[in-house]
């Protein structure tokens, strides 16, 4: 019994001091930096179409999915610079998200999109508020050639309805003719 | 006649080399701990990160020196004192190399088992000063584990003392130049192994400071050097304990090839090693389990021990 004790007792060190042997499994963050996938929650970005235009079409979806309120924004329309509606104002309160990427799924136009990055650290909680300017990334991000417009069969400035990839002219609803 | 000034050679020598190596021995265990459950441990200041135990000792001199309100102040400040003073004591009476030793005390056995129970005071009246719930029954645990400690710790070092013939450390390890005692002193060896262990409050009998049941136990109030005190003072004892246990039972000095100051030094170092294995395995036992291993297992076998080394050595010598 006794000796079936020191056995145990014995054996326990051992494997402990076997481990002098293994590798630790630590990752030591600042010089060596861990391997993010493609599809990891991280910071939020706002992306662009493929011809540099603003994929956002400020419909307030992401901000109604987000489940702690941190979107804010505010849709508006100014025919003479832009010929879509667009966000006025784009605000993403880091410090409240959860990068839960539901307002990634929400999102129909691909514009909202989370990227792996999370070394978003600030000495002042009020730097933690992005605006759009901060958001707006001059790229496609994951989805490099989705283009909105050109599949949404909506007119804008350089292709009238039903002039895009896979759409139709438009029917005459008031024509008798088939 | 005593030459004061090898004497005080002697004593500056080991105060600095203790003190050194206590706060080594800090940055040592938690590189040692990590290294055995698989991650680094402290690696960030100086090389390896041997600067860490400087680092804290400078973050831990500006923290606030706070004593609590309900705290019996006066005892409190002196507790922390106790712990190192009685540790650094007892290394009064340990011979490094032969003749390297602050006093050569012909009773030096009888000095360290005082002085270990001295340290013992700065737990109880430490945790009875705080004044609090958890530091007060960290000392009542304390109190009650010494008692069964203090018992056998003593008796399976007499072993040694009858073979040796003698209280003195340096003759002590005069009579292993043949054979270390821990051969015919094993039993001897696992008790004074053991009841160092809870001597030092070193897993697996932490009991007085569990820090899952009682926060820090007796030193739950203590914080700055205080606490830092205690800190220095329990890496102290762990190598007290195990220059105690090199010079007992495995031979001191006593070595082929190398310097004698190796050889010791090599030992100790092994046993301290040791002694952070057996922290980084083993569980805490619970407070009622170790009082009754301790008076029902231990000190049974260290009487029986006992009544046989004197058997032999009566036997030897008629």
């Amino acid at each position: 019994m006794l000796l079936r004790y020191i056995r145990d007792l014995l054996l326990g060190l051992w494997i402990v001091f076997k481990r002098t042997f293994t590798k630790p499994v630590t990752v030591q963050y600042p010089e060596e930096r861990p391997y993010l996938p493609p599809r990891w929650r991280g910071r939020i970005v706002l992306t662009r179409d493929p011809d540099g235009e603003e994929r956002c079409v400020a419909c307030y979806l992401c901000a109604v999915a987000c489940p702690v309120d941190c979107i804010a924004l505010q849709a508006t329309e100014d025919p003479t610079s832009h010929d879509r509606r667009y966000p006025d104002f784009f605000r993403i309160n880091f410090s409240r998200c959860i990068y839960c990427g539901y307002c990634e799924e929400a999102c129909p136009t691909y514009a909202i999109q989370l990227v792996p990055d999370f070394e978003q650290s600030e000495y002042a909680r009020r730097n933690m508020v992005y605006e759009k300017e901060d958001l707006l990334i001059s790229g496609t991000g994951k989805y490099p050639h989705y283009n909105f417009y050109r599949v949404a069969g909506v007119k804008i400035r350089d292709k009238d309805k039903g002039e895009g990839e896979h759409e139709s002219p438009p029917v005459d609803v008031k024509s008798l003719m088939p | 006649m005593i030459d004061w000034g090898r004497t005080a050679y002697i004593t500056v020598t080991m105060l600095g080399g203790l003190l050194t190596l206590a706060a080594l021995l800090i940055w040592v265990e938690r590189r040692l701990l990590g290294i055995w459950q698989e991650r680094y441990g402290p690696n960030r200041v100086g090389p390896g990160g041997i600067l860490q135990s400087l680092a804290d000792m400078i973050k831990i001199f500006t923290k606030e020196d706070w004593i609590p309100p309900f705290a019996d102040k006066v005892v409190f400040v002196l507790t922390p004192a106790i712990v190192v003073v009685t540790t650094l004591m007892s290394f009064a009476v340990i011979p490094i190399v032969p003749g390297f030793v602050v006093a050569d005390l012909n009773i030096g056995i009888l000095f360290f088992l005082a002085m270990s129970s001295l340290a013992a005071y700065s737990v109880i009246i430490g945790g009875w000063a705080s004044n609090s719930k958890f530091a007060f029954l960290g000392s009542l645990r304390a109190t009650a584990q010494l008692l069964s400690y203090e018992v056998f710790m003593g008796l399976s070092l007499m072993g040694t003392v009858l073979l040796a013939g003698s209280f003195n450390l340096s003759d002590i390890v005069d009579a292993q130049r043949h054979l270390w005692f821990i051969v015919p002193q094993f039993l001897g060896f696992a008790g004074f192994f053991i009841a160092g262990l809870a001597e030092a409050h070193r897993t697996p009998f932490d009991v007085p400071e569990a820090e899952t049941e009682l926060v820090a136990g007796y030193h739950a109030e203590y914080s700055g050097m205080k606490f830092g005190m205690f800190f220095v003072g329990e890496y102290l004892s762990v190598t007290l304990l195990s220059a105690m246990i090199v010079i007992l039972f495995f031979g001191g000095w006593h070595g082929p090839l190398l310097p004698p100051v190796l050889w010791f030094l090599l030992k100790t170092s092994v046993f301290i090693g040791l002694i952070i294995l057996v922290r980084a395995t083993l569980p805490r036992l619970r407070s009622d389990q170790f009082l009754s291993f301790g008076w029902k297992v231990v000190m049974p076998l260290a009487l029986v021990n006992l009544l046989v080394t004197g058997g032999i050595v009566l036997w030897r010598d008629t």
